[in-house]
């Protein structure tokens, strides 16, 4: 691929995308070529036969910087097919600037069909949420990660968590979240909070909030991670056992807030803070702005 | 149906001439096998249907040929069962649609086809990946008469809800014993996929069997 070839296929905002015309005949479908999808879908069939478990995988550049989702990309653009309808969101919202510039490649790359309903969906690509509504077994959830080893703070070298894995040496995590108790009185970590698939690995969730843990937890749909600069991909299979660490004496528990939805009026969703005007005023909303949209409309 | 018009291209019995044709839409019928794949290996003893027209040198199955032309190329060196390898038509197509390397022992294998599950090798000949490295484990496409999801073993595990059941016809004596040592080998292992006439199910290493 040239850098020409690349620089090219940026969507372009101004371009008009001819829905039903066609993927853009300048590329191959989904962007990638059929090697590089061979190697991803090999290293996704090796993640979801060793849950919780990161596959090194040989990551390409993509039209796009790192940090704009491009492993989470990489892993869409390897299962995407013309039958399928997708959904993308970045901190649960359909149009942020990352969100309509992955939903765009994907509708210049395939032509597919696109929607921001949840439940119409088959693959979801995430950023920092998963959605309030429970997914089904035909849907598909990607999420972009940035940084995939849960232990990597801990340990800088590769080699060592490698084999920390391997021997379920994870006696370090869990000090660390007990020093937060020590500190804070309870666990401050609230994102990237760390979880156990399957009874063996510690994974990393991504930056989602720890209110989001507990969907993963026998989740019906199949997850996929990718993460794109440090080339892991790993994978929760249907229905598998996701546990968030946590202490007997301090049992691990969700973020709540005070107040509903000013919006919805939910009172079971994650909320965001939004700041509504220039003298500092602010209201609690629905960060997944699908489910908020709709609620509105069921109450209506 | 995936590749659909394939039997225009007819077929070379007799391992002469040109190699039996891929798929005619290589791009989203390998896609469209992938996603069969990755469905089949997500819950583990579902059986999933697969409408092929792929016209495929005997002993292949349409199943084990678009698994094989979807999964492999140059970087899988693949194994081949004896019944298999003496089939002049089969290597040839293989090396024709995928290039990939056929290898000799079990242990190199990254992929293997057993045409005929009689001549399963032992599971453990295969390579398993190591403790930091489980996915440098070897993917077996075992071609089996019939699968039966309403009887059977009993799996439990990952991408099973409850439990599932699963039949295979002709699978060797000890097989499911096998399984389950390879199980306890977790998170080393291989893991497997069966193909039947237009049917796959898969049974990765993070399945438990009770026979
Ligand atoms: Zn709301």
């Amino acid at each position: 691929m040239t850098q020409a070839a690349q620089q090219a296929a940026i969507p372009d905002e101004q371009a008009e995308i001819d829905a039903g015309a066609g993927p853009d005949p300048n590329y191959n479908f989904a962007y990638l070529d059929e090697q590089t999808k061979r190697m991803i879908r090999r290293a996704m069939l090796k993640a979801v036969a060793i849950p919780g478990y990161q596959v090194p995988f040989a990551s390409r550049e993509m039209p796009m910087p790192y940090g704009w989702g491009t492993g989470g990309v990489q892993v869409t653009a390897s299962i995407i097919g013309p039958d399928d309808v997708l959904k993308v969101i970045d901190q649960g919202a359909d149009d942020t600037t990352n969100a309509v510039s992955i939903r765009q490649f994907f509708e210049r790359t395939t032509d597919v069909e696109t929607t921001t309903r949840t439940e119409d969906a088959s693959i979801i690509q995430t950023r920092h949420r998963i959605p309030e509504k429970a997914l089904s077994e035909d849907q598909i959830l990607v999420y972009q990660v940035p940084i995939p080893e849960p232990l990597r703070f801990l340990e800088p070298r590769e080699s060592e968590t490698r084999k920390m894995h391997a021997l379920g040496e994870y006696g370090l995590m869990h000090v660390k979240l007990y020093e937060d108790i020590a500190t804070h009185g309870h666990i401050a970590t609230t994102y990237a909070y760390p979880v156990k698939v399957n009874g063996h690995y510690i994974m990393d969730p991504s930056p989602t909030p720890k209110f989001d843990n507990p969907k993963m937890h026998r989740m019906p749909a199949l997850q996929l991670f990718g993460a794109g600069r440090e080339k892991r991909i790993y994978a929760i299979p249907p229905h598998t056992a996701v546990y968030s660490l946590d202490f007997e004496d301090h049992p691990f528990d969700v973020q709540q807030w005070e107040q509903p939805c000013e919006i919805c009026g939910a009172t079971d969703t994650f909320l965001d803070e939004v700041v509504t005007d220039d003298r500092g005023g602010r209201m609690f909303v629905c960060s997944d702005t699908d489910h908020c949209t709709r609620d509105q409309e069921a109450a209506e | 149906m995936i590749g659909a018009d394939a039997k225009a291209a007819g077929s070379d019995l007799n391992g002469t001439g040109a190699p039996n044709a891929g798929f005619d839409n290589p791009v989203l019928q390998s896609q469209a096998m992938y996603r069969k794949l990755l469905g089949a290996m997500a819950q583990p003893g579902r059986i999933l249907s697969c409408e092929l027209s792929l016209d495929v040198p005997a002993p292949l199955w349409p199943t084990t040929a678009a698994a094989a032309l979807t999964l492999l190329d140059f970087d899988t060196p693949l194994w081949l069962n004896p019944g298999a390898a003496a089939a002049p038509a089969l290597g040839n197509y293989l090396r024709f649609h995928s290039g990939c390397p056929l290898v000799e022992a079990t242990g190199n294998a990254a992929f293997a086809i057993i045409s005929d599950p009689a001549e399963l090798p032992p599971l453990d000949s295969f390579a398993a990946g190591t403790d930091e490295y489980p996915d440098r484990s070897a993917t077996l496409l075992i071609q089996v008469e019939r699968l039966d999801d309403s009887r059977g073993v009993i799996l439990r595990g990952p991408g099973i809800e409850c439990k599932q059941t699963l039949q295979a016809k002709g699978l060797p004596q000890g097989f499911w014993q096998q399984v389950q040592e390879n199980h306890a080998g977790f998170p080393r292992g291989v893991d497997m996929i069966f193909c039947a006439q237009n049917q796959i199910a898969a049974l990765p290493r993070s399945t438990q069997v009770e026979v």
